[in-house]
């Protein structure tokens, strides 16, 4: 993953940019296989590297292969994720260590949700019980959120079209 | 477009098998991996796949804009009106033990419903988003 990082930095051909993107995907996908987290690497591997990049391949074809150089040394921008990274870094150091059985994670509702979601729910599948029964509003709301993101771009894209066919009659 | 012989064969031989997949993926979320969201998503991917093998415009006479368009707004609303009706029989808003006089029943119900809505909404979205990508390559600048 590392290797493929450092090359997408690199390259200025945005076709490979994007390949090399869906190539980071898998690989993410594969670790979050690794972590025993498979819902979330079939989501990975099909919005990431599935329709992410058709989509960017469509912005492609709208737009020039090669990137531009950029106008002024990127020092700012560079100092400023830094600092983000440094900081979310010290974040990290006060999480419990890596599967304590201890951590607030593992005493709160977790316990709870794998012993009583069978019984109350009748689904085996924990992970979608509690998405969609225990969190329903959770996952109301990130319904919500998609279909606002898609009447979005339909609105923008569709009225730059509405109005040029308006001009032109 | 040009139509290419081995990738119109490989796209009829592929395709319905990667809806066979989503709709299992939508289905059988209650016992393995997936959910709605990722059976939306893998929907759209079968239908994108089509439409850059056979072109947009099939696909748009095979799945116009307004159908899309519609789907989007009743994916949400099939979610929010799941949990209207729990409301109608005496729960609470999105309580889905209310739905069926066998409340492990009802939360199988409810849950079966709101991940369809949910499948809806993904799919259609992805897909406008294409469809809007698609018509802005192809209008002359």
């Amino acid at each position: 993953m590392a290797i493929t990082v450092i090359v997408l930095i690199r390259s200025r051909n945005l076709f490979s940019v994007i390949v090399l993107f869906g190539i980071y995907s898998f690989l993410m996908a594969t670790v979050l296989v690794a972590l025993d987290a498979v819902d979330v690497a079939m989501t990975e591997a099909s919005v990431g590297a599935g329709i992410s990049m058709v989509l960017m391949l469509g912005a492609l074809y709208l737009c020039k292969s090669e990137e531009a150089k950029p106008m002024r040394q990127p020092w700012l921008p560079l100092a400023l994720s830094v600092t983000t990274a440094g900081v979310l870094v010290y974040g990290t150091l006060g999480l419990p260590a890596f599967s304590d059985p201890a951590a607030p994670i593992h005493t709160h509702v977790a316990d709870r949700y794998l012993q009583d979601s069978v019984r109350e729910t009748g689904v085996p599948n924990v992970v979608t019980a509690v998405l969609a029964s225990y969190r329903g509003y959770d996952t109301l709301g990130e319904t919500t959120v998609v279909f606002t993101a898609g009447v979005g771009v339909i609105a923008l894209l569709r009225r730059r079209r509405r109005t040029r066919h308006g001009t032109d009659a | 477009m040009k139509r290419d012989l081995v990738l119109v064969v490989v796209a009829r031989l592929l395709i319905p098998f990667i809806l066979l997949f989503a709709f299992y993926v939508q289905f059988h979320a209650k016992y393995s991996a997936g959910g709605g969201f990722q059976a939306g998503v893998i929907i759209a991917a079968a239908i994108i796949f089509y439409s850059l093998i056979y072109g947009v415009e099939s696909t748009r006479k095979l799945i116009p804009g307004w159908l899309v368009e519609t789907m989007l707004a009743c994916g949400v609303l099939i979610y929010a009106s799941v949990g209207l009706i729990g409301i109608a029989m005496g729960g609470n808003y999105l309580d889905y033990s209310v739905l069926d006089p066998d409340p492990v029943h009802g939360q199988f119900l409810g849950i079966f419903w709101i991940e369809v809505g949910v499948a809806v909404t993904v799919s259609s979205v992805m897909l406008g988003v294409f469809y809007m990508f698609a018509a802005r390559g192809q209008d002359p600048e």
